[in-house]
């Protein structure tokens, strides 16, 4: 069975249930989790990362392909993520930035470079490996969070309100761009969000973090 | 009028206040290198190369090891359960004044110390104490030991303060979900955005570990002892035909401080390059985690237990009575050490009191008024500031106070009490300063408005409104003023030219001695003081705000 599984995935606080998810997401589909702030969405991506603080209870396992992955560390899940911001490191070059996530067994300087000029050319931005993340535009940071998140090959993606500091214009162009690049990798991908727009462009379902589907209101 | 006048002089004064006496002190040097054939002398004496080596080895080695503790131990703990436990158990080891961390330290590993007693003679067989050089080694380790305990919670304090500004959380996220291991993504992600702010007190560690007096003094080698001991040494002998030597010894360093730091500044950048490096080839690091969380909570807990055993050895031996070697525990105990050593003790205490109250209260006072200029002219403060602050920390200590020594009692005020906590002021004032600083400039300015639109001056907003709020953060800054003073050894001796005695000088004093009843009862005050300090900063915003729930929880 490939794809994220949430099954029966609960989170509760003091008793009281935040999360309730019961549903699992096929490749390259892109489930949305819509609600308010404080409403459960960021408590549902850090259970299904592993963050979550001690003072949650969790019942229920997340799958993905296949594998039992609800009590491994973060970083044996092989999860990715994309913040609201882009969290691109400051003391890395654009390059320095991807190759961080590049996993090591591509070894060899030239084999990692190479690696990492081919995904700034699939963001259309060629020639930017020795920049400075803090000289490049929020679309241009942007999709390199996006390639730095997809080249350290994880087999799911978590997008916490990825477009939501954007600007109007480019936002659009950046959810297509993400959107494209989660179907082309065919990845199981959940977006968090308060948007509506946002949920429309996903095309997939639309559900609160308690699981119940939400009406697509204007 | 007037008032803004004095709030506008303040700091540019305590600029003055801190460079000034660290330039007189460095410009007087030149008086005695000047005639003479200090540098000569100095050049002659065969123990430099020994003393220089020391300095430089004890002085490095300590920094290094006291800084990748505490790196080790938030990149390493930051966010578990045991990382809370580990800073509440080192944070009141820096109020432990150096001396007295030194001597508890010399009894619990000295050949007759506590961790002799305990092994013997069951597992050493010892039914005396060995003949081994253990305190005072000629390779200095016991020093390094005693100045990386000591500096090891200072530097975990620093980090911890810098932490918030490097967006530790959501970097740590990132690079767990690219697979990375926490030590390894934290020393990546992390330790780039805090080194920045942490350099100046690295350097500071630096050059107090290269040239600290009263932990040389207490663990340190003898034959030859370290540069600064020497120079002291030199500078303190009735023949004024040392103070030729000493001031050569004083330039020398000078000199060595500042290669060091002009090495550090060139390390700083390799090690820049080598991570960038390092990140680049993708490696996890996540087998690390299993090997240096437990070493690190290892070693957390090993420093804290040095200065805490080591402080409750020297209590015991303050009321023991009979206690043979190998005993675990004196055979009887009695308070007759106290009721002997009490005159001299009070007297000491009373002393010290004076003047930390009267160099914590001066120093307390321009920070307050250099804070509130800054609100109410506007000024933004710089690096220069920083660096300004910073002086007295860096120029090492034994550098510029035999000048300034000379200086004060030419111009005829040397030796009093006055002239020793004015020179306590200049090192108390920027612990003061950097403590109060970030609470001060982080008070919601919206209170101030809602203030003067209800008709309130600045002076009312001042006095009702703004120190009452920031009381608690206003006493912890006059408690660690205190415990800076109270811990102060070589200004209290230089400038008091022996004659103002304190506690943290007796007890230095006392250190040769090796009795250690005496000794116990000594730096048993010289810790309970800045303690009670801190216990009064806690105590006294909880008294008068108990019942005022917007005011808990405040720091």
């Amino acid at each position: 069975m490939t794809g994220l599984v949430l099954d029966r995935l609960t989170v509760r606080r003091g008793g009281v249930p935040v999360v309730a998810l019961d549903l699992s997401v096929r490749p390259g589909e892109v489930l949305t989790v819509m609600g308010p702030s404080g409403s459960g969405k960021s408590t549902a991506l850090a259970a299904i990362l592993g963050t979550l603080d001690p003072s949650f209870e969790r019942t229920g396992s997340i799958r993905l392909d296949g594998i039992d992955v609800t009590d491994l560390p973060t970083r044996a899940r092989r999860i990715g993520l994309l913040f609201q911001d882009d969290v691109l490191f400051p003391h890395l070059s654009v390059g320095g930035n991807l190759a961080f996530a590049l996993p090591p067994e591509r070894r060899g300087r030239a084999a990692r470079r190479a690696a990492v000029e081919e995904a700034l050319d699939k963001a259309d931005l060629r020639g930017f490996a020795d920049r400075d993340p803090a000289t490049l535009s929020g679309g241009q940071r942007a999709r390199v969070a996006l390639m730095r998140t997809l080249l350290a090959e994880p087999r799911a993606l978590l997008l916490d309100e990825p477009f939501a500091r954007l600007d109007t214009d480019l936002r659009g162009r950046i959810r297509d761009f993400v959107l494209d690049r989660i179907r082309a990798e065919g990845l199981p991908a959940i977006l968090v969000t308060h948007d509506h727009e946002d949920a429309r462009a996903a095309g997939g379902r639309i559900v609160d973090p308690t699981g119940r589907p939400v009406p697509d209101a204007p | 009028m007037t008032q803004g006048g004095v709030l506008r002089a303040a700091p540019p004064l305590t600029a003055l206040l801190m460079a000034g006496p660290v330039l007189a002190g460095l410009g007087a040097l030149a008086i005695p290198l000047s005639d003479g054939d200090g540098l000569a002398r100095l050049l002659a004496w065969n123990g430099l190369s020994g003393a220089v080596r020391l300095s430089l080895v004890t002085g490095v080695v300590s920094t290094l090891v006291s800084l990748a503790l505490a790196l080790l131990i938030v990149a390493a703990l930051d966010g578990r359960r045991s990382f809370r436990l580990i800073t509440r158990a080192l944070s009141p080891l820096l109020s432990v004044p150096h001396a007295a961390a030194a001597l508890g330290l010399a009894f619990l590993i000295s050949p007759s110390g506590w961790i002799a007693r305990v092994l013997s003679p069951w597992a050493t067989g010892w039914q005396t104490p060995p003949d081994v050089l253990i305190l005072n080694d000629p390779a200095g380790l016991a020093l390094i030991l005693g100045l990386v305990v000591k500096e090891t919670p200072f530097l975990l304090l620093m980090i911890l303060a810098a932490l918030p500004q490097a967006d530790p959380a959501r970097r740590m996220t990132v690079a767990a979900s690219l697979g990375y291991g926490r030590f390894a993504g934290w020393a990546l992600t992390v330790l780039p955005a805090v080194w920045p702010q942490i350099r100046l007190p690295v350097c500071a560690v630096l050059a107090y570990a290269m040239t600290s007096v009263e932990m040389a003094l207490i663990l340190g080698p003898s034959l030859p002892p370290t540069l600064a001991v020497q120079i002291v040494t030199w500078s303190m002998q009735p023949d004024l035909a040392w103070r030729g030597p000493a001031a050569a010894g004083a330039v020398l360093q000078l000199g060595l401080v500042v290669a060091v730091l002009a090495v550090l500044w060139l390390g700083e950048r390799l090690v820049a390059v080598l991570g960038c490096r390092l990140a680049f080839t993708g490696r996890r690091g996540a087998r690390l985690d299993g090997i240096v969380a437990p070493l690190a909570v290892v070693l957390a807990a090993g420093s804290a237990a040095a200065v805490g055993l080591g402080l409750a050895g020297l209590g015991v031996w303050s009321v023991a009575g009979l206690w043979t070697f190998p005993d675990a525990l004196p055979a009887t105990f009695t308070t007759g050490t106290w009721e002997s050593a009490a005159p001299g003790l009070l007297a000491a205490s009373a002393r010290t009191v004076a003047l930390a109250a009267i160099s914590a209260g001066a120093a307390l006072a321009l920070t307050l008024a250099c804070l509130e200029a800054e609100v109410r002219f506007g000024l933004r403060p710089g690096h220069a500031a920083l660096w300004l602050l910073y002086l007295p920390l860096l120029v090492p200590q034994v550098v510029f106070l035999p000048g300034l020594h000379v200086l004060f009692v030419w111009l005829g005020f040397g030796g009093s009490l006055w002239a020793v906590a004015a020179v306590h002021v200049v090192f108390v004032l920027p612990y003061v300063f950097l403590s109060l600083a970030a609470p001060w400039r982080a008070w919601d300015a919206r209170i101030c408005v809602a203030g003067a639109a209800l008709g309130a001056g600045a002076d009312r907003v001042f006095w009702r409104l703004r120190l009452p709020m920031l009381l608690q953060p206003v006493l912890t800054a006059l408690a660690i003023g205190l415990a800076v003073s109270i811990g102060q050894y070589l200004p209290t001796l230089a400038i008091g030219g022996g004659r103002v005695t304190t506690l943290t000088t007796e007890a230095v004093a006392l250190s040769s001695g090796g009795n250690r009843r005496v000794i116990g009862t000594y730096a048993v005050m010289q810790t309970l003081l800045p303690a009670v300090g801190f216990a009064l900063a806690l105590a006294l915003p909880a008294l008068v705000f108990r019942n005022r729930r917007g005011m808990r929880g405040a720091t």
